[in-house]
C-alpha cells in the first residue's frame, strides 16, 4: 500500500544501522534478477505502439478484462516496503497486524466495486481530482490534485530510498545503484507503454511476488509442524502476550502490543482510513478504470479484495514463523544501535536466507524488487495523469491535441520518477522528513473519502461544502498531528487513552478529520444553493441512471462474487478470533 | 487503436519457463551431486519441486495464451 499504514519508518531506521549484509548472490540469482529486468523493459518496448491516444495512455485504452486491472489493482498497492514492514509488525505485534489486510481493505474494497465504481466509471472521468471537479467544482480538484500529486511522488521518493536500504543491508548493494537502476527501469517502462505498460508489469510482478515469498511460509509451517504447534511454540516464546489472535485482545489498549482498542480497528481503520484509501485513491482506483466495461471495473476490487485476503499468508505468517524458528531474538532498531543484533525490519529477509539456496534466493530477493517497481510505477503512472488532467490542462493549457497530452503525460512520468529520485537523495541527508512525508499522506486520505462520499450519495451537497469540508478535514488532521506532536499527552485526547501507541493514533486522527469533513460539507450545503437535479446525471446515487449491464450468469456476477469473499472475510475473522 | 497482440499471461508464462528452468536444473544439479546449500530442510531439495512447479505453469501459460490467442 502506498504506506498508509505502513509500520514505522522502515529505511530511517534501517540507516543508521551498522551495514552488515544477510546474503550473498550465486551467479544463478543474479541471472534470475536480470531476466526480471529484462522482462520488464521488453514489455515497455512493446506496448509503445499501443500508447498513441491519451486514453491508451493514461487509462490503457479501457481494455483491460475484471482479472487483469483487478490484480493490477492489489499489485500497484503492494510495495516492497509493505511486505517487509508488515512481516516485521507480525514478529513484533503478532497477528493483530493482519487487521490491515482483512478489516483494514476488504469491506472498503467491495464498498468500492459495488458502490463508488459506477460513479466513477459511468462519469468518464479520467482521475479521481477529475471526478471533484464535475461534482463539486474547480477549486475541489485543484486542492485534490494538488495535493495528491505532490505527496504520491514523495512517497515515492521515500520508498525508493527504503528499497535501496533495503538493498544495502541485504546484498550489501551501493544505494546509488539501487536508486538508479531501478528508477530507470520505472520510467522507462511506464513512459514508453503508459498505464498499460505499468499495468502489465504490476500483473507479471504479483505473479512474481507469490512465486518468489510463498516458499517461506510453507517450508516454515513444515519445520515447525503446522499451525497448532506454531501457536504452541510462540506461546512458549513469548509468554503474557496474545500473538495468535486477532479479537479477543482488543477489549482495551493496554492488552495486546499494538496499544489499539478495538473501535479503533473497527472505525478507524476499518472505517475512514480503509475506505479513505481503497476507494479515493487514485493510484489503485485508476486501474479499475482502465477496465472494458462496467462490470469489470467493478469486479476489478472484488478480484483484488480475494487475493489481498491471501497476503497475511505470504507477509504475516513469515513474521510470526520467525519467532520460532529464528535461532535469534530480533530487537528494536534503537537497541540494535546500542548493542548490535538484527532488527524486526530484517525478519522477512533472514528467513529467505533461512530456507532459500542459489536461484530461489534470487526469486525472492526479485520479488522484493518487483514489490517496490510496482508500487513505484503505480505512483507515476498515477501522477502522470493527475498532473496532465488536474493541474496542467486546467491551469496551464486548457485545449491542446490529444497528442499534446500524451506528451505532457511522457514527461510527467519522467519528471514524476526525477522528483522521486530527489526526494530520495533530500532524505538520504535528512532522515527525518521520511516520518513527516509518510504523515503528510496520511492528512489527505481520510477527508477526501468523507468529500466523495457525500458527493456520491447526496445530492444536496454543494460545491462550497465539498471544498471547505475538504479544508477543514484536511487542517483537522494536520492540526492533531501537531497538537501530539508539540505536546505528546495530547495523545490521550486524541486517542482517548494514554495507553495509545502511535498506529492507534493515526486511526483515530483519521476518524477525527473525517467526522470533521462531513459536518462542515453537510452545514456549508445547507447553507449554500445546491446544483439542479440534471447537472448531478452520471455523478450521486439518486440522479444516475447507470447503464444496462448484458445479463451473465451468475457464476460471473460482481454481486456473487463479492458474497463469497465477505462470507469467507467474516469466517477467517471467526477462526483466528 | 493499436492493441497489442501478446497477451500479459503469455510474458507471464515466458518467465515462469526460464525460472522453473533455473531453479529445477540447480535442484536436480544439487540431487545428483549431493552437494545441497546449506539452507534450513535441505534435504526436501525444494528447488526440484518449486523449480517444476514454476515450469508447468510457465508452459500452461506459454501454451494457453501462446501468440496469436488475445486476452488482454
Amino acid at each position: 500500500m502506498v504506506s498508509y499504514a505502513l509500520p514505522g519508518a522502515l529505511g530511517l531506521l534501517l540507516a543508521e544501522l551498522p551495514v552488515r549484509q544477510l546474503a550473498h548472490l550465486s551467479p544463478l540469482d543474479v541471472a534470475v534478477i536480470a531476466i526480471y529486468f529484462a522482462i520488464v523493459i521488453y514489455i515497455g518496448f512493446y506496448l509503445k505502439r499501443s500508447a498513441n491516444t491519451s486514453e491508451e495512455f493514461f487509462l490503457a485504452g479501457r481494455e483491460m478484462t475484471a482479472w487483469i486491472a483487478g490484480l493490477a489493482f492489489v499489485s500497484a498497492n503492494l510495495g516492497a516496503l509493505e511486505l517487509m514492514g508488515w512481516a516485521a509488525a507480525a514478529y513484533q505485534y503478532g497477528i493483530l497486524a493482519t487487521h490491515w489486510y482483512w478489516i483494514g481493505a476488504i469491506p472498503a474494497m467491495l464498498f468500492l466495486g459495488l458502490v463508488m465504481m459506477p460513479f466513477y466509471y459511468v462519469s468518464r472521468t479520467h482521475s479521481v481530482p477529475g471526478y471533484l471537479k464535475l461534482r463539486f467544482g474547480e477549486s475541489s480538484r485543484l486542492l485534490a490534485a494538488v495535493s495528491f500529486a505532490l505527496m504520491t511522488v514523495l512517497m515515492s521518493g521515500v520508498n525508493m530510498f527504503s528499497m535501496a536500504l533495503v538493498m544495502k543491508v541485504v546484498l550489501g548493494w551501493d544505494i546509488h545503484f539501487s536508486i538508479w537502476v531501478s528508477s530507470i527501469t520505472v520510467a522507462l517502462y511506464v513512459a514508453l507503454g503508459g498505464l498499460r505498460s505499468a499495468i502489465f508489469n504490476e500483473v507479471l510482478q504479483f505473479v512474481l511476488i507469490w512465486a518468489g515469498a510463498l516458499l517461506v511460509p510453507i517450508l516454515g509451517l513444515i519445520e515447525v509442524g503446522g499451525w497448532r504447534k506454531l501457536q504452541a511454540h510462540i506461546l512458549l516464546n513469548v509468554q503474557g502476550q496474545n500473538y495468535t489472535h486477532m479479537w479477543s485482545s482488543l477489549g482495551s489498549f493496554s492488552s495486546n502490543p499494538m496499544g489499539v482498542h478495538w473501535t479503533g480497528i473497527v472505525f478507524g481503520l476499518g472505517f475512514v482510513v480503509a475506505f479513505g484509501y481503497w476507494t479515493t485513491d487514485f493510484l489503485v482506483v485508476q486501474r479499475a478504470l482502465s477496465a472494458h466495461n462496467l462490470r469489470a471495473a467493478r469486479l476489478a476490487p472484488i478480484i483484488g479484495a480475494g487475493f489481498k485476503m491471501l497476503l497475511p499468508f505470504i507477509v504475516i505468517l513469515p513474521g510470526l514463523l520467525g519467532l520460532v524458528v529464528l535461532p535469534m531474538h530480533l530487537v528494536p532498531e534503537d537497541v540494535a544501535r546500542l548493542h548490535g543484533g538484527h532488527t524486526y525490519n530484517e525478519v522477512l529477509p533472514l528467513m529467505l536466507v533461512r530456507y532459500c539456496g542459489p536461484g530461489l534466493l534470487g526469486l525472492g530477493i526479485t520479488a522484493l524488487i518487483a514489490g517496490f517497481m510496482s508500487g513505484m510505477a503505480g505512483n507515476v503512472s498515477a501522477f502522470s495523469a493527475v498532473w496532465t488532467y488536474d493541474i496542467y490542462q486546467p491551469l496551464i493549457r486548457k485545449s491542446a491535441p490529444d497528442r499534446h497530452y500524451v506528451l505532457i503525460g511522457r514527461w510527467a512520468t519522467i519528471l514524476g520518477v526525477m522528483v522521486s529520485i530527489g526526494t530520495a537523495y533530500l532524505v538520504m541527508n535528512a532522515h527525518s522528513i521520511m516520518d513527516y512525508v509518510q504523515a503528510l499522506f496520511s492528512f489527505f486520505i481520510a477527508p477526501l473519502f468523507g468529500t466523495i462520499l457525500i458527493g456520491m450519495l447526496w445530492k444536496r451537497a454543494t460545491a462550497a461544502g465539498g471544498f471547505w469540508g475538504l479544508l477543514v478535514g484536511t487542517a483537522t488532521s494536520i492540526g492533531l498531528f501537531l497538537w501530539v506532536y508539540i505536546h505528546p499527552s495530547a495523545l490521550a485526547k486524541v486517542a482517548f487513552s494514554i495507553h495509545a501507541q502511535s498506529m492507534a493514533e493515526n486511526l483515530y486522527r483519521a476518524l477525527w478529520s473525517w467526522t470533521a469533513c462531513v459536518i462542515v460539507t453537510v452545514i456549508v450545503s445547507l447553507c449554500t444553493k445546491p446544483k439542479p437535479i440534471s447537472e448531478l446525471a452520471g455523478l450521486v446515487y439518486g440522479a444516475t441512471q447507470l447503464p444496462e449491464e448484458p445479463p451473465v450468469a451468475f457464476y460471473k456476477h460482481e454481486y456473487f462474487w463479492a458474497a463469497i469473499i465477505i462470507v469467507v472475510f467474516f469466517v477467517l475473522n471467526l477462526i483466528f478470533w | 487503436m493499436h492493441s497489442p497482440t501478446l497477451s500479459i499471461w503469455f510474458f507471464i508464462g515466458v518467465m515462469l519457463v526460464a525460472y522453473g528452468a533455473l531453479i529445477s536444473g540447480y535442484g536436480v544439479f544439487e540431487l545428483v551431486t549431493g552437494k545441497t546449500a546449506n539452507v534450513a530442510l535441505g534435504y526436501l531439495h525444494a528447488p526440484v519441486w518449486w523449480g517444476i512447479l514454476l515450469l508447468t505453469a510457465g508452459l500452461f501459460y506459454c501454451i494457453a495464451y501462446r501468440p496469436g490467442k488475445i486476452d488482454r
